[in-house]
């Protein structure tokens, strides 16, 4: 089969591999119908993650119909069309128990690199480094879905693949991020990055109560998006970001902020050349540009809300801010299948139709493309592939 | 948002192999309380401990003498103007001497004396053939450091190969009677537990243990059980005679908050000196605490889902599905790396 690998940095080739056979009682076998770029997948491209290693097949946001089910296997049977959570999840744990799905502490076979990293592992995900399992991904024409059981979610033929494709990964995050809020009546939210996360967040605080959105980007056509989402924007590019919030809310800040940027963000030239040649130099993992200026700009007593991906260690933390303000810093990798059915009901209900990020539709093959267009920017928001044109 | 949703999945039922045999209640003759702080050494490390002061101790002497007399020790040997080589030599002596008394990585700074040894014979050599040089001097030296090279490979070999002592605990979501169960099985173990190949119960407490690794390694012994409280307490310890000198124990403890159990095993190995020590070392990975907590992680995983998840088969743009940086270490044919 045809699948997108990694072979280093910013070095993506589609190549035929192996099909995918069942390993685990719990598995199912998908024949992928649609798959998608994410935000994360750039953080791999641009080498920033660690224990990624040639020839890893990429991709966890990705659907289609299911064609072999494992002996233990009970909820989804051949020929089910299905969304894919992008954790992997037994479902049986404490924390799974809990909907702690991106917690899971049974899915990831590489646990203890993690955990020597982090203290303590998540869960495994598909095509997402070896630290959190090595899992081939879905940017590929099959893929194998551990405890499909948990995994998967059944999607109704009235809706295109299109419409319920991102309950695997983005919509959700962008939600879980909002939720984290807490959002009340009235509130303002401010969401640093108006990548496709960031759009979904923007809609997601909308459609939890807030008042007012402000998105913050510098790419035009996405704060035009967020724009067309009732968002007001920042170009953080133009503004100084800061001044332009507190003017924005009478000097109080944002009751909450989200920081859907992520590791890899992009500063004004001092303070970002700093973080960079301290990431060169492997003496900070991260850039965490846009976590400190939310950690700023926040009211007191406000939430920082960070669904933005960070791998390592970060220096300059606005320690003294957080604990002055009294600032709520919520995070976490989302738990996707804990948000699948509900927004699928907003999206059948009418509520959202989420296909409105995607900007580019791409054949399979054409992933190296894809992903070079992603990372730039200009005017491309989000690409889905089909494995099968 | 509250996991409204009802969060149920088909249990998978656990595949015991076997069911555990009813067993009286033992307990009477739980050989020591294992505790990992106040453990008393055992022979091995009593003897290791000993050797590694005093070489450390005569480092620091040596090392203290090169520094301060560097011309009356050149002088002597005929090698004059070479004070500042003696000076170093005596501080690279004084930083193992160090490293020695600190304790910590014995086995490494003992084997570092072997090296600095080695040098010093090289330079000994070197020195001999100078023009001043005062040979028989140089070779009654040499002669001398030869012996004690002796001494450092001998103690070096005994403190790659001490005792292994290891702790860890998981905590496991379900009853601390079936987890109990399913460890008392001992037909299970090598279901989890990545080195052992099979446990055959002889008897109440007697069991047979195969062990296999790398190179074709394969060990048998004997082991009894010293102690079975149910659902609290399991412990044993390889019988005389065997290879390996084994003692381990593990015990079920149920979490607060009905949160399902804890469980801690401790497990400790002597392995003999010689070839056949070095080769039960490299079983036990350089990292052996590892080694346990991923067996827990195992039992876990058996317990809570039925089934160990695995990479192994899956499909890659490179010859073998899973890594072999990554990936391998988890099946057994690569050392636990540090980050
Ligand atoms: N928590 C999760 O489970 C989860 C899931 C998916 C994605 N993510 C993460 O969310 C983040 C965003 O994902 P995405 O798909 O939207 O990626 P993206 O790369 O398309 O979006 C990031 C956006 O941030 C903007 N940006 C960069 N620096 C900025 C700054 N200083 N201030 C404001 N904006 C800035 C960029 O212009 C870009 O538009 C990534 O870190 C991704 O890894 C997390
Ligand atoms: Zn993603
Ligand atoms: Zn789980």
């Amino acid at each position: 089969m045809k699948a997108a690998c990694w072979y280093g940095k910013q070095k993506i080739d589609v190549v035929n591999v192996a099909e995918p056979r069942l390993l685990n009682r719990h598995d199912a076998i998908v024949r992928i119908t649609t798959t998608a770029i994410c935000g994360s997948d750039l953080h791999l491209y641009n080498g920033v993650v660690p224990t990624m290693e040639r020839g890893d097949i990429l991709g966890h946001e990705f659907m289609g119909e299911v064609i072999h089910v494992g002996s233990d296997v009970r909820r989804v049977k051949s020929g089910d069309r299905v969304v894919v959570a992008f954790p992997i999840s037994c479902g049986q744990c404490f924390s799974c128990q809990h909907g702690a799905f991106s917690h899971c502490e049974n899915s990831n076979p590489n646990a203890w690199i993690a955990e020597k990293m982090l203290g303590h592992s998540p869960a495994g995900i598909f095509g997402y480094s070896h630290m959190t399992g090595g899992f081939a991904g879905g940017q590929a024409q099959y893929v194998r879905v551990p405890f499909a059981d948990v995994g998967t979610m059944k999607v109704p033929e009235t809706l295109e693949d299109e419409q319920v494709l991102f309950l695997s990964d983005i919509f959700p995050t962008g939600y879980m991020a909002a939720e984290n809020c807490n959002i009340q009546n009235g509130d303002t939210v401010a969401v640093w990055g108006c990548g496709p996360v960031g759009q979904f967040a923007i809609r997601s605080a909308f459609m939890l109560g807030a008042e007012r959105v402000i998105g913050i980007d510098s790419v035009p056509a996405r704060l035009k998006m967020a724009r067309d989402g009732r968002a007001e924007t920042i170009n953080f590019q133009e503004s100084d970001v800061y001044d332009a919030l507190m003017d924005m809310t009478g000097g109080r800040g944002p009751d909450s902020c989200i920081d859907a940027v992520g590791m890899e963000a992009h500063a004004p030239a001092m303070i970002g050349w700093y973080d960079r040649v301290k990431q060169l130099l492997m003496m900070e993992t991260d850039r965490p540009f846009a976590l400190r200026q939310a950690i700023m700009a926040c009211r007191n007593g406000g939430t920082v809300s960070v669904p933005g991906v960070y791998a390592g260690w970060i220096d300059k933390f606005p320690a003294g801010a957080m604990m002055n303000k009294a600032i709520t810093i919520k995070t976490g990798q989302t738990h996707a299948q804990r948000y699948m059915r509900p927004l699928l009901e907003r999206i059948q209900s009418g509520q959202i139709d989420p296909s409105f990020v995607i900007t580019h539709r791409l054949r399979l093959d054409d992933a190296p493309r894809g992903y070079d267009m992603f990372n730039h920017r200009d005017g491309c928001i989000k690409v889905v592939m089909k494995p099968w044109s | 948002m509250a996991p409204e949703q009802t969060l149920e999945y088909p249990t998978p039922p656990i595949r015991a192999e076997a069911v555990p045999p009813t067993l009286p209640r033992g307990g009477e003759m739980r050989e020591k309380e294992v505790q990992p702080e106040h453990r008393p050494a055992t022979p091995w490390e009593t003897d290791a401990h000993a050797a590694a002061t005093a070489l450390g101790l005569f480092s620091i002497g040596l090392g203290a003498a090169e520094i301060i007399f560097p011309r009356a020790i050149a002088g002597w040997l005929g090698i004059r103007r070479r004070q500042i080589l003696l000076r170093a030599l005596g501080a690279r002596e004084i930083a193992t001497g160090i490293g020695l008394l600190s304790g910590r990585g014995r086995a490494t700074w003992l084997w570092s004396r072997v090296l600095g040894d080695a040098i010093d014979l090289g330079l000994l050599a070197a020195a001999s053939q100078l023009r001043h040089a005062k040979s028989r001097r140089i070779a009654a030296v040499s002669a001398a450091v030869a012996a004690v090279t002796a001494g450092d490979v001998v103690a070096s070999i005994r403190a790659s190969h001490r005792a292994v002592h290891t702790r860890q605990s998981i905590t496991v979501n379900a009853s601390p009677e079936t987890a109990y169960q399913f460890w008392r099985c001992l037909q299970n173990l090598p279901r989890f537990m990545r080195h052992v190949e099979l446990v055959r119960p002889e008897g109440e407490r007697r069991s047979h243990w195969v062990v296999s690794g790398p190179g074709g390694l394969r060990l048998e012994w004997d082991a009894e059980l010293t102690d079975d409280q149910p659902n609290r307490l399991l412990a044993w310890r390889s019988l005389p005679g065997s290879p390996v000198r084994h003692v381990g124990s593990v015990e079920f403890e149920r979490a607060p908050g009905e949160r399902g159990t804890v469980v801690r095993a401790e497990v400790e190995y002597a392995p003999p000196a010689g070839r056949l020590g070095s080769k039960i070392a490299t079983l036990l990975g350089r990292d052996p605490s590892q080694e346990l907590r991923e067996d827990l992680r195992r039992f876990k995983q058996l317990l809570e889902t039925g089934e160990i998840i695995t990479t192994e088969g899956q499909p890659a743009g490179r010859s073998q599905g899973t890594s072999w940086r990554y990936d391998a270490t988890v099946r057994g044919e690569r050392e636990y790396v540090r980050f």
